[in-house]
């Protein structure tokens, strides 16, 4: 990836992590840890990826996202904002009476969600129907969705699975955040998914591992998938749990609790330095 | 004698029929050719999607291919459809308020062999617990068609109850209009009405005429719209004859007789007695021993509306 464009998206993803943060604390509530995990993922959907309209959030021919980890909202409310599809003002009313921004996505609500979210399993699900609607209209829009590490303990992701290999949805593509931990803790001790590489492709589907921080490896496993012709594709990204926040990263406990102000500053102060 | 056909028969020609003029895909979870949307899939198999025996998965499935802008149809057994993906049913299409429509068939204990285990008594407590969610439960093959047709052109969540045994056909089918959130008044009468839904409405028309020759006039109001419930005509019979029984196929908490109950405790407080499965499972059985097991016959509808009667101050 050029320089150039390769420092705008660390700063997008930065201002994104920035956003999470500031949510998170105006909310005194949410889930930070796999918020921040995804920054660079949603960051490269948003900004690189995917071909969506923020005057037109509905437009037929748009390429679709769903949020199959539905908690991790205050990421994808981030982009949304940073893309314009609403005020960055809203941000600082998450999980607020007053707001469009549920603690979990809202189609209905809230501009540019394609798909409400937050009970895990069902998200990947929703994704498969819509790329089969864009085979069965014959449109050429993409979907993508990311489903989490511990959301793929669901038995119906591996039924969404199933589906997406036997339709060929090579429109397909789903993006698995490894980060590695779950509420009760490390996803491989609660109840362990793996191996999702060899797994995923025994479902049939094409399977790329990356870093899922790694702006230059996510560009290559989302041109990769656009080459891949009857089978979807997973990208298995492992990624940091409460990733750019040091007392964050690899702790559970930040799966869904908020800074105090104290740690907010702190948080704020370490992202701003990477800005 | 009423020629007789099951409402999933009539669901599945319907599906067939209308998909020459309406645009929309249909799904089923390893079902079709119990749920008779096999009929659909057989001369439209371009539109027809098994989604296997994942019954959640399809429900969810259907909800991306509505918010992409298809008219879906879904179908698994009640159990399955209402039960097993409730939750996707709320939170995938209900939360969403998106355009799926939800053909549930083998309802009620008419499921008959399969036992209880296949026959759900709740699905209409769960469906039209789910807000904005519209509930039809059919009470012939005449408006079985019919509902499809409006649930096509309706835009929203339905949930659709069909039935797999062979009812009578008491509508005719070229002079029949079915309106969703519409009862329709099938006889007149002044000392109390009985309120039925789905099979029992034929059931309902045997009773008033056994009531008519013991001298007590009966009103019969077919509700197929379970939700949202036409008030009106309830309200209006609460005010004319004094008295109500509900009769449906179902457990007798949360459905029909729940819903008529709502309305009258609030509009019109007259004595409301319910005819339904009183809070059992299911058993595996023919249908008619079945039926007689559980109490839903017209003797036992001609006694609850005696008992109905009784209760008016």
């Amino acid at each position: 990836m050029e320089k150039e464009k390769l420092n705008c998206l660390k700063q997008t993803a930065a201002q994104i992590r920035l956003d999470i943060i500031e949510e998170v604390h105006a909310a005194s509530s949410g889930h930070p840890g796999g918020s921040l995990s995804i920054a660079e993922i949603i960051t490269y959907l948003y900004f690189k990826e995917m071909n969506v309209d923020p005057a037109n959030p509905t437009w037929e021919g748009r390429d679709r996202f769903v949020l199959s980890k539905g908690h991790t909202a205050p990421a994808l409310y981030a982009a949304l904002a940073e893309k314009g599809f609403f005020s960055r003002d809203e941000l600082k009313k998450l999980r607020q009476v007053d707001s469009f921004l549920q603690g979990h996505p809202d189609m209905k609500g809230t501009p540019g969600i394609d798909m409400s979210t937050g009970s895990l399993g069902l998200g990947f699900s929703t994704a498969c129907g819509m790329a089969l609607a864009a085979k069965i209209d014959n449109k050429d829009y993409r979907t993508y969705a990311i489903v989490g590490d511990g959301e793929s303990e669901e038995g119906q992701i591996w039924e969404a699975a199933m589906f997406a290999a036997h339709y060929k949805l090579d429109n397909l593509c789903v993006v698995f955040d490894w980060n590695g931990l779950q509420i009760d803790g490390p996803v491989t001790e609660v109840m362990n998914p793996t191996p999702h590489d060899k797994k995923l492709e025994a479902f049939g589907f094409h399977v790329i591992a990356i870093d899922g921080h790694d702006f230059d490896a996510i560009e290559a496993a989302f041109e990769e998938a656009k080459t891949v012709k009857g089978k979807p594709t997973a990208i298995i990204a492992k990624t940091v749990k409460g990733k750019g926040v040091s007392f964050m990263e690899n702790q559970v406990g930040w799966h869904g609790s908020a800074p105090n102000d104290e740690q907010y500053a702190q948080a704020v102060a370490e992202i701003k330095a990477t800005m | 004698m009423a020629e007789k056909i099951a409402t999933r028969e009539a669901y599945g020609n319907a599906l067939a029929e209308f998909g020459d003029k309406y645009d929309f895909v249909v799904l089923d979870a390893d079902l079709a050719a119990a749920t008779k949307t096999g009929v659909f899939k057989k001369k439209f198999p371009e539109r027809f999607f098994d989604c296997g025996i994942a019954e959640g998965n399809m429900i969810s499935v259907a909800a991306g291919l509505a918010a992409a802008g298809k008219v879906v149809f879904a179908s698994s057994f009640a159990m399955f459809a209402a039960g097993r993906a409730f939750e996707q049913v709320r939170n995938s299409v209900g939360y969403p308020h998106l355009n799926v429509k939800i053909g549930a068939t083998h309802a009620g204990i008419t499921v008959g062999e399969d036992g209880a285990t296949h026959q759900c008594l709740e699905d209409f407590a769960l469906m039209r617990a789910i807000p904005g969610m519209v509930v039809i439960n059919p009470a012939d093959a005449t408006e079985a068609r019919a509902a499809v047709e409006a649930a096509i052109n309706y835009v929203g969540p339905v949930y659709m109850r069909f039935g797999r045994y062979a009812v009578p056909v008491i509508y005719d089918k070229d002079t029949y209009k079915f309106e969703i959130g519409k009862g329709v008044n099938m006889t007149e009468g002044k000392d109390v009405t009985i309120v039925a839904t789905g099979m029992l409405v034929s059931m309902a028309l045997d009773a008033a005429k056994i009531l008519a020759n013991e001298g007590i006039s009966a009103r019969v109001i077919n509700i197929a719209t379970i939700k949202p419930i036409d008030r009106d005509i309830i309200l209006d019979a609460a005010r004319s004859t004094g008295a109500i029984v509900t009769a449906e196929e179902h457990n007798i908490i949360g459905g029909l007789g729940s819903a008529v109950a709502e309305v009258v405790c609030e509009g019109c407080p007259v004595p409301v007695v319910r005819m339904g499965v009183e809070d059992k499972f299911g058993h595996s059985g023919k249908v008619p021993p079945l039926l007689e097991m559980y109490g839903l016959t017209v003797e036992n509808l001609v006694a609850k509306a005696k008992a109905a009667i009784a209760l008016k101050k």
